[in-house]
């Protein structure tokens, strides 16, 4: 090791804990094309080439297994386009940490799933788009339900844990009922429905996909029926709508607080959706190891605590600055342009009025005079 | 749910996806499931390490009992199995 003294960003004082999440995004490239991809728009022209290799990857497992972590989440875009999949498994394994594949089932995971067990993959979480095959392919852009359905029966056949995480939104909100249905159908244990996170392409499309209070509030009913009707045979998480709440989730459970994002080219970020933080500095694996990006690096320490925090979180009413942490940074930014301010989903945010403002406009839009979806695609436009 | 204790001949399992796991660097045992984990205490943990499907709960307690004094810990053990089972984290018979 090198005997230089190291530069730390981290603030005196403030007591950092150790990560327990992995997010690793395999890769860029998708199969699918869903429009409320959180991703940033700017994987436009992501080169395969850049990723990076099976060997990097696995010393990135490594370093985090012995930090802390415990979770690993494979994902991308598509981590089924890895080739080396089985190869990242069973390093995750052999790191200790618990794994999960969050896939599209696409390409072909029914075929591949027996042996991304023996590989050590612990769980494996798939999306659905809708119940309904032809909306489905709809939203997702891609042929794909039927791989999914096969995918679904062939990681319950090995007795594996199945999650079906659904992101909701004006297209399926109507339809939940349904699918949940299916999602119990299929076996699984758990269910996550998502109402859609306005980041990236999701915040190209975001007409086209913002749902009426009046959707997103049966679609509550709904879960409440579910959950009573299915009780511990499938746990239903329910994640609201920000667009229709006064009070900001505790983002990430704070500013890099358990978990680290490494995207496909290497770069380390506190949250899924950092990358749209224009002026972030940025950590790469190939550059530090990752405790030097946890403890010490620029981007990781900027908005832990409290310190950066603007008047309407520092002197809150409610306490909620320990609670909430401000919000969501990267909601911050693309609302107010600046991603210090209180998230202004938060009613005591001076820019709550213009949130509110900005969804009564788009929702007064009548429906067929919305945008169409933008799909989400790597592939730069032909000139 | 909870409630119903296993009886003596009752073999425990964790449940499929769930795994013991040593956290060195929080010096703790874990059980680690989709998308979290369970602090356990070092008697819970070592419970757990014999939760194979071929002991029984009095099995799991005779070899134990060295630990503690020789005493009897059978309601110990299955007090702790129930507790896990109620989070959903052993092997239900329902599903076997």
């Amino acid at each position: 090791m090198s005997a230089e003294p190291t530069t730390t960003f981290a603030q005196p004082g403030l007591a950092i804990p150790y990560p327990l999440l992995l997010v690793a995004e395999l890769s860029y490239v998708c199969p699918l094309k869903c429009p409320y991809c959180s991703n940033p728009t700017s994987i436009v022209g992501a080169r395969r080439s850049q990723e990076l290799a099976t060997e990097e990857w696995s010393r990135v497992f490594h370093e985090a297994g012995k930090l802390g972590v415990l979770q690993l989440a494979l994902t991308g875009g598509e981590p089924l386009l890895r080739k080396d999949l089985e190869e990242l498994c069973s390093a995750g394994r052999d790191a200790g940490m618990y794994s999960t594949l969050v896939t599209s089932a696409v390409p072909g995971l029914a075929d591949r799933v027996a042996g991304l067990k023996d590989a050590g993959l612990d769980h494996v979480q798939i999306s659905i788009q809708h119940a309904d095959p032809e909306k489905s392919e709809l939203i997702g852009g891609a042929v794909s339900f039927q791989q999914k359905l096969d995918a679904a029966a062939a990681t319950r056949e090995l007795g594996m844990p199945l999650t079906i995480n659904v992101v909701l939104h004006r297209l399926n909100l109507d339809d939940l009922d349904a699918i949940i249905e299916l999602a119990a159908s299929l076996g699984a244990r758990r269910l996550e429905l998502a109402n859609t996170q306005y980041h990236g392409w999701a915040k190209l499309n975001r007409q086209a996909l913002l749902p009426t209070r009046e959707q997103v509030v049966r679609g509550e009913e709904t879960v409440l029926r579910a959950r009573e009707r299915y009780g511990a045979r499938m746990e239903i998480l329910w994640v609201l709508p920000d667009m229709f709440e006064d009070l900001p989730k505790p983002c990430m459970g704070g500013w890099a607080s358990d978990a680290i994002i490494i995207d496909p080219n290497g770069r380390a970020l506190p949250c899924q959706s950092a990358a749209t933080l224009t002026d972030l500095p940025v950590e790469h694996v190939r550059e530090q190891t990752l405790e030097q990006i946890w403890f010490d690096s620029e981007s990781f320490n900027k908005y832990r605590g409290t310190a950066w925090m603007q008047d309407a979180c520092v002197t809150c009413p409610l306490q909620r600055q320990h609670v909430d942490h401000g919000g969501c940074r990267c909601q911050a930014l693309a609302l107010t342009g600046d991603a210090a301010n209180t998230d202004p989903v938060c009613h005591l945010s001076p820019h709550h009025g213009d949130l509110v403002a900005m969804r009564d406009g788009e929702l007064a839009v009548p429906v067929a005079e919305r945008p169409e979806l933008v799909y989400r695609t790597t592939a730069r436009p032909r000139a | 749910m909870s409630g119903a204790l296993p009886t003596s001949e009752h073999r425990p399992t964790l449940a499929s996806g769930v795994r013991l796991h040593h956290d060195a660097i929080r010096e703790r045992h874990v059980l680690l499931f989709p998308e979290g984990a369970l602090v356990l205490n070092e008697t819970a943990a070592a419970v757990l390490a014999l939760c194979d499907g071929v002991r029984t709960i009095d099995d799991i307690a005779a070899e134990l009992a060295p630990q503690f004094g020789g005493a009897d810990v059978r309601a110990d053990v299955a007090e702790l199995v129930a507790g896990i089972a109620a989070e959903g984290l052993m092997d239900r018979d329902d599903e076997r």
